[in-house]
């Protein structure tokens, strides 16, 4: 090869890992990009039109202006509380056998995998399996049937950061209990949990923060209302579900109330998110080796 | 404390622990005949006053057994509700159910779905969740990869934090939002600008047809999931990443590559496999996103070859017209869908979580 040939050669390489570079960036500029224009607007139209009737007052009928969605937030408050009352318990308690009981075994393996499963399982088919779980033997739609389904799908997610949470207390803390004779399940929930604690805590809320948002498994089991109603046997209001009647309503004040709701939503997630991201970064969890 | 398990204090689960501390003395004796024993350490004597935690402690396993099986129960529940509850469905049309099509006796045009004469066919369905999720994946899947590589190996160390926050942020929006998002904003920018532009210059291909003056349509739903399913991929694809072994990059950068060389031959080729799953549990995503598709994709169960054109899909269809529908029938066929839904997503998902599993435990990461 001639020392041109190989000049042209490296040049030609450098350009291709120059162009490449300039793709990547391009790339993450592009996927930024929504994310800021989304943000954008729901601050921009949410906060124009978020006020203190938003949190109070009820919707109004058709053509009267002003209104909010106090039965709305009601409403998902009360279907979160009895999906946080499945949810919880029981996705901290697979989490605990998975890291303290079922380690490298064949059966906590396989719980491992229908969890994930559980977790990519589409929220309108978890709708649809509680309709006729719970919606068909009752024969009217109910608050109850809602809660259950969002409570179904905070499992997975509670379940794994649990896992992971209570993988990184080293194994010095358990040994020193042990040692001390206290009982298993005494250490296991006041030694190993408690450090943990903070790790877990902020999973069950980034769950929660996740079902506040679901839509689809609510349609056809809260079904909605447009009154006050805290009875767990009615139909129920959620938030998402009348952000989604609203959006699609030929409505000016109506989109108005909407975006209002997204911001609400978009607020909760993110503290959840960046509360999950605090703790984890921050290492809480070494403090205790 | 547990103070009344005091008669079972020798049983075997209590033995290991106390049997280091009880140093002086011959170990195995207290096992055979603990009452006779002549001399009880103070120690040891202290730990029988406090009571055995056996009974208390496997009922706490078997409690925790308990919470994991609840999620094998759930699993097995949903899909026995959705088994019993598509029967009639199932009885009268079969496995035709997927592929059939009607012939409308007014206008001699095919048709699928007809509530109204009980005559049900998924094959629109089944298309529209195609055609989104691949066009989905179309978009995603260049630029996750692009970010996923600007991440690990260009990014400058400030910025990696922030831009890694983002993109999960990104994938925390309720889907709700994108849909709201894409009704107000997407759908006019699609129909002002882009979808004239594609007609004007790729109407030929016959896949942008200026038939639909509404903005809605495949095109609109592909351009959100990609949107939604970015995140998932990208940080999956950072996660493969990151697992492959610094010497690779090392040994690679040391034979003279350029960096781009580097990422080709020393990161992708070995986190390939892993970059694959992570496309999979996108395409997962995708499949089963609800709110946003039924949102943009003009819900009409018609199958056309433009992209431009309305349609719905598997998941749009029953959020659409379940809470409506009123016959038997027409509930059974929207929940064989949902079933058909929730099977193939579930395949999609163990593949994906399989392969993710293989890269990232390490073994097929080595030297080719």
């Amino acid at each position: 090869m001639s020392r041109d040939e190989f000049k042209i050669r490296y040049n030609m390489r450098v350009l291709t890992d120059h162009t490449i570079t300039a793709l990547a960036i391009l790339a993450t500029l592009i996927v930024i990009a929504p994310l800021l224009l989304i943000f954008g607007q729901v601050i921009y139209k949410g906060a124009s039109s978020l006020n203190l009737a938003f949190f109070i007052r009820s919707p109004k009928p058709v053509g009267e202006m002003g209104g909010g969605m106090a039965n709305a937030i009601l409403g998902s408050g009360i279907m979160l509380g009895v999906a946080s009352a499945i949810g919880v318990p029981i996705g901290i308690g697979g989490g605990i056998f998975l890291a303290e009981f079922g380690r490298g075994t064949k059966f906590a393996n396989a719980i491992r995998f229908t969890a994930d499963v559980l977790n990519g399982v589409p929220s309108i088919v978890m709708g649809l399996a509680i309709y006729s779980l719970i919606v068909i033997p009752q024969h009217h739609f109910s608050a109850l049937s809602g809660g259950v389904a969002l409570g179904i799908m905070m499992i997975p997610t509670v379940c794994r950061t649990t896992e992971e949470m209570l993988l990184m207390v080293p194994h010095a803390v358990r040994e020193a209990a042990l040692g001390l004779g206290v009982p298993n399940w005494r250490s296991v929930l006041s030694i190993t949990v408690k450090t943990a604690s903070p790790g877990i805590i902020t999973g069950c809320m980034l769950a929660f923060a996740r079902v506040a948002g679901e839509t689809a498994p609510l349609i056809f089991t809260a079904l909605g209302n447009q009154f006050w109603s805290a009875s767990l046997d009615q139909p129920i209001a959620a938030l998402p579900l009348q952000i989604y009647v609203y959006a699609l309503s030929p409505y000016d004040d109506w989109h108005r109330l909407a975006w209002a709701g997204s911001l609400v939503l978009i607020v909760l997630i993110v503290l959840a998110v960046s509360l999950v991201r605090f703790v984890t970064s921050r290492g809480v969890l070494k403090g205790a080796s | 404390m547990v103070n009344d398990k005091v008669p079972e204090i020798h049983t075997a689960q209590a033995e290991p622990r106390v049997e280091p501390l009880a140093t002086d003395g011959q170990p195995s004796a207290p096992e055979k005949a603990p009452e006779n024993a002549p001399e009880i350490s103070p120690v040891r004597r202290f730990l029988m006053g406090r009571g055995n935690s056996a009974f208390a402690d496997s009922v706490f396993h078997w409690l925790m057994v308990l919470c994991a099986l609840c999620i094998f129960g759930i699993v097995a529940l949903i899909v026995w509700q959705l088994v019993v509850a598509s029967q009639p469905s199932w009885h009268k049309f079969g496995f035709k159910f997927f592929y059939q099509a009607f012939v409308d006796p007014d206008t001699h045009q095919p048709m699928f779905w007809d509530p109204v004469n009980e005559r049900f066919s998924a094959l629109p369905f089944i298309y529209g969740t195609l055609v989104s999720s691949l066009l989905a994946l179309l978009m995603a899947v260049p630029l996750a990869v692009g970010v996923a590589i600007f991440l690990t190996e260009m990014c400058p160390r400030v910025l990696r934090g922030p831009l890694a926050f983002m993109t999960e942020l990104l994938a925390a929006i309720p889907s709700i939002i994108y849909g709201m998002w894409a009704v107000f904003v997407l759908v006019p920018v699609l129909r002002e600008h882009v979808n004239p532009l594609l007609i004007h210059s790729l109407g030929w291909t016959g896949l942008f047809s200026d038939d639909n003056p509404t903005g809605l349509g495949f095109l609109a739903a592909g351009v959100i999931l990609a949107v939604m399913i970015l995140p998932i991929i990208s940080s999956l694809t950072r996660e493969v990443m990151t697992a492959v072994p610094h010497s690779q990059r090392e040994a690679v950068l040391a034979l003279g590559a350029t960096r781009w060389e580097m990422i080709r031959m020393g990161v992708l080729r070995n986190a390939r496999i892993g970059i694959v799953g992570g496309i999979m549990l996108g395409l997962g995503r995708a499949l089963g996103e609800t709110m946003a598709v039924t949102m943009v994709i003009g819900n009409t169960p018609e199958i056309h070859r433009s992209l431009l054109s309305n349609g719905s899909s598997m998941a749009a269809v029953i959020a659409n017209e379940f809470a409506e529908a009123v016959s038997n029938m027409h509930l059974s066929a929207l929940i064989e869908i949902g079933l058909a839904l929730f099977i193939v997503t579930i395949i999609v998902n163990a593949l994906a979580q399989l392969l993710v599993w293989a890269v990232t435990r390490g073994t097929p990461s080595q030297v080719h």
